[in-house]
C-alpha cells in the first residue's frame, strides 16, 4: 500500500467532504462568469454626450438631430472650441465627445472626406468601447442615408480612447477571472488546508512518521493542483458556452500556462501557512497576499496601463499580472510561445523561486 | 555508548537562541518499561520528547532511541515509534476505518495487514459499529483510544505519549492506562507525560523535569522515600519550589 496513494486519498476526501467549501469552489467560476458576463454588463444608456460643432451647418445638424433622438445619447453640451472639452472630461460631465470638422457638409458635396472625430472616456474599457461603437452607428447611419443620393459623400470617423489608449475589449475579463479562481483554489484551499493539520496536530503526526517531508508535501497539494485545473477548464468551457469568449491560441498552450500559475499559487499558500498557526490568520494572509493583488493589480479590472507608476511597478512582482498577460495573448490574440516566452520565463522563474521557499519553510519546521 | 536500551540520553541539550529548553539531560529507558516523563508547563518534556522522536534536532549532547542516533538516523528510529501527541492526531472529517487505513498506508504496512489490525483494533476498542462513522462525531475517550491504537498501528518498539490524557475522566483515563499496560506486557516500551500526578504512581520508573533538567529521577517509591513525602505530588511541589525559595519569598 503506498503512503502517497493513502496521502492523496485522504486529501481528496477532505475536499470532498467538506461540502460548503466544496459547493463554493464549484459554483465559484460559473457565479463569476456569469456575474461578470451579466450584471457587469457595460451599459450604454443615458451616455452624456458633449457636441463640438465649430462651424454648424445641415449635416453636423441632422446627425446632432439624430443623437438628440437617439435613447441612447443625452447631449450635455454643444461647444464651438474643442479645447473647451478638456474640463468636461476632467469633472466626467461628459463620457463621450463627436467634433466635427468645419465645412463639414461642404466636403460632404464635394465627394471630399468628411471628418468626424469621436472622444470616449475609457477609464472603463468595457462601456468605452460600447459608447464608441454605438456613436460611430449613428454616424454611419447618416451616411448610409445620404450616400443614396450622392454617392461620393464620405464620413470618415476618427476615434481616441481618453485614460485607456488599448480600449479593451469586453472579453478581457475571461483570463483575469481564471487568475482569480486559481488563486482561491491554490493558494487560499492550500493555506487552509495545510494551517488546519497545523491546528488539529496532525501535521504533527505526519511529521514524527517515516514520511519524507518532500511526500508529505506532494501528497498534501496535489489534489489542490487537479482542483486549480478543473477549476481553470470550467471558467474556460463556460466562457466559451455561454458568453462566445473566443479561445483563438492553444487550449493546450493555455492548461499548460494555468498550471504552472497553479505551482505559483499553490507555493505561495504553503509559505502563508508556515508562517501561520491559524486557519483565520491563514485566510486573511492568503486574502492580503494574494488574492487582493491578483483583482487589483494583475490587470484583471483595473488596466495595469492607467496605474500610478508606482502601483505599475509593483504589479510586475504580483505573479496574477503575468498569466493574465499571458492568457489574454492566447485567448483573444491566439499567439504562442514564440511571443510569450519572456513572460512564461517569469512565471517559471517565480514557480521555482517560491516552491523552493515554502519547500524549506516547510523543512525548517523539521529542523 | 552502550544501546542495550531503548531510549538512551546523554547531556541532551536544545536551545533556542539564548533560551536553555532542555539542558544536559541524561537517562536511559529499558525495553518494556513504562517510563514517565514529569514537569510543569515549559519545563522542556515536549522538547525532549521532539528530540528523541526525530521532530527536533539537538543542539549538544547524544541520543540513542530503538538503537539509532537521532542526528543521523531520524528516519529508522521514526519507522520504529509510536508518537501520540495530546491532540490525538486523528483527522475528524476521515471514518475510523479510515484513519486507520491512513496510517497504515503511512508506516508501509500491506493492505491485508491494516484489514487485519483495524478489524482486531475495532474489536477490542468495542468499535464495530462506528467503523464508518467520521471521527468527529465519537467520543473523547473512545477517539483517544484509537489514537493510541493507530499509534500502535505499526508494532513499534517504542511508542511516545504526550500528555495522552488531557481532558479525560478519571473512569476513561483509568481505562487508558489498562491499555497502556496492554502495550508493555506485549513487549512495547512506553514513554508518557502527564500532568497527572496519580498517573506518575503508575508509571515504573518518572523523572521529573524542572527548568530543561532532570529534577528526580527513579521508581515512584524511591522517590518517594528520597524526599520523604506520601506522594509524588509532594515530590513533585518540592521539586518546583525548593524548601529554600519557598521560605525567601514569604
Amino acid at each position: 500500500m503506498s503512503s502517497l496513494a493513502g496521502l492523496l486519498r485522504k486529501e481528496t476526501l477532505h475536499i470532498v467532504r467538506d461540502r460548503r467549501t466544496l459547493a463554493v469552489i464549484a459554483l465559484l467560476p460559473i457565479v463569476q462568469v456569469l456575474l461578470f458576463g451579466y450584471a457587469i454588463r457595460t451599459d450604454v444608456k443615458n451616455v452624456r454626450l458633449a457636441i463640438v460643432d465649430p462651424a454648424p451647418d445641415h449635416a453636423t445638424l441632422a446627425i446632432r438631430g439624430r443623437f438628440d433622438g437617439s435613447e441612447v445619447f443625452h447631449v450635455v453640451a454643444v461647444l464651438r472650441e474643442a479645447s473647451d472639452l478638456e474640463p468636461l472630461f476632467q469633472r466626467g460631465s461628459a463620457q463621450e465627445a463627436v467634433v466635427f470638422e468645419p465645412a463639414f457638409a461642404d466636403h460632404l458635396a464635394r465627394g471630399l472626406p468628411a471628418r468626424v472625430l469621436i472622444i470616449t472616456d475609457a477609464t472603463d474599457p468595457n462601456t468605452g468601447s460600447s459608447r464608441l461603437n454605438y456613436a460611430s452607428a449613428v454616424i454611419q447611419d447618416y451616411e448610409r442615408e445620404i450616400r443614396t443620393r450622392s454617392a461620393s459623400a464620405r464620413i470618415v470617423p476618427d476615434v481616441r480612447m481618453r485614460f485607456n489608449p488599448t480600449g479593451e475589449s469586453s472579453n478581457l475579463f475571461v483570463p483575469g477571472l481564471m487568475a482569480f479562481v486559481l488563486t482561491i483554489t491554490s493558494s487560499l484551499m492550500t493555506a487552509i488546508s495545510l494551517t488546519r493539520e497545523k491546528e488539529t496536530g496532525t501535521m504533527e503526526a505526519l511529521l514524527a512518521s517515516p514520511l519524507r517531508p518532500g511526500r508529505i508535501i506532494v501528497g498534501k497539494v496535489a489534489p489542490y493542483l487537479v482542483l486549480g485545473l478543473l477549476a481553470a477548464l470550467a471558467v474556460i468551457v463556460e466562457a466559451t458556452l455561454v458568453f462566445r469568449v473566443p479561445i483563438r491560441g492553444s487550449v493546450l498552450l493555455l492548461l499548460a500556462e494555468a498550471l504552472l500559475f497553479i505551482l505559483v499559487s499553490l507555493a505561495l499558500g504553503m509559505l502563508i501557512s508556515s508562517r501561520t498557526s491559524s486557519q483565520r490568520v491563514a485566510m486573511l494572509g492568503a486574502l492580503v497576499g494574494t488574492m487582493l493583488p491578483t483583482l487589483l493589480l494583475s490587470g484583471f479590472i483595473f488596466p495595469v496601463e492607467s496605474m500610478p507608476a508606482v502601483l505599475q511597478w509593483l504589479s510586475n512582482i504580483v505573479p496574477a499580472k503575468w498569466f493574465v498577460l499571458i492568457a489574454r495573448s492566447i485567448m483573444l490574440k491566439g499567439v504562442g510561445l514564440a511571443y510569450l516566452w519572456q513572460e512564461t520565463l517569469i512565471l517559471l522563474f517565480m514557480a521555482v523561486l517560491l516552491l523552493r521557499m515554502s519547500t524549506r519553510s516547510f523543512h525548517v519546521r523539521l529542523a | 555508548m552502550s544501546t542495550g536500551h531503548v531510549v538512551e540520553a546523554r547531556d541532551l541539550t536544545r536551545t533556542f537562541g539564548s533560551f536553555t529548553a532542555v539542558d544536559h539531560i541524561t537517562f536511559h529507558i529499558d525495553a518494556g518499561e513504562v517510563f514517565g516523563f514529569l514537569g510543569a508547563n515549559g519545563a522542556g518534556k515536549t522538547t525532549a520528547i521532539r528530540m528523541l522522536t526525530g521532530l527536533l534536532s539537538p543542539s549538544a549532547g547524544e541520543a540513542r532511541v530503538v538503537g539509532h542516533d537521532v542526528y543521523r538516523e531520524c528516519e529508522a528510529i521514526k519507522r520504529n515509534i509510536g508518537y501520540m501527541s495530546q491532540r490525538f492526531s486523528l483527522y475528524d472529517d476521515l471514518t475510523v476505518r479510515e484513519n486507520i487505513r491512513l496510517y497504515g498506508g503511512i508506516y508501509g504496512l500491506s493492505r491485508r495487514q491494516v484489514r487485519e489490525r483495524s478489524d482486531r483494533i475495532l474489536d477490542t476498542l468495542g468499535l464495530g459499529h462506528a467503523a464508518d462513522q467520521r471521527v468527529h462525531g465519537i467520543p473523547l475517550g473512545w477517539k483517544q483510544k484509537l489514537a493510541f491504537s493507530v499509534a500502535m498501528l505499526h508494532e513499534p518498539r517504542l511508542v511516545f505519549l504526550d500528555e495522552p490524557t488531557g481532558g479525560v475522566d478519571p473512569i476513561t483515563r483509568r481505562q487508558f492506562w489498562e491499555q497502556i499496560y496492554e502495550a508493555a506486557r506485549s513487549g512495547t516500551t512506553v514513554l508518557v507525560t502527564t500532568h497527572y500526578m496519580d498517573e506518575a504512581e503508575y508509571c515504573d520508573r518518572i523523572s521529573i523535569m524542572v527548568d530543561g533538567r532532570i529534577g528526580a529521577m527513579g521508581t515512584p517509591s524511591e522517590l518517594k522515600s528520597e524526599f520523604r513525602t506520601q506522594s509524588i505530588e509532594d515530590v513533585f511541589v518540592r521539586l518546583a519550589r525548593p524548601p529554600a525559595a519557598a521560605e525567601s519569598a514569604q
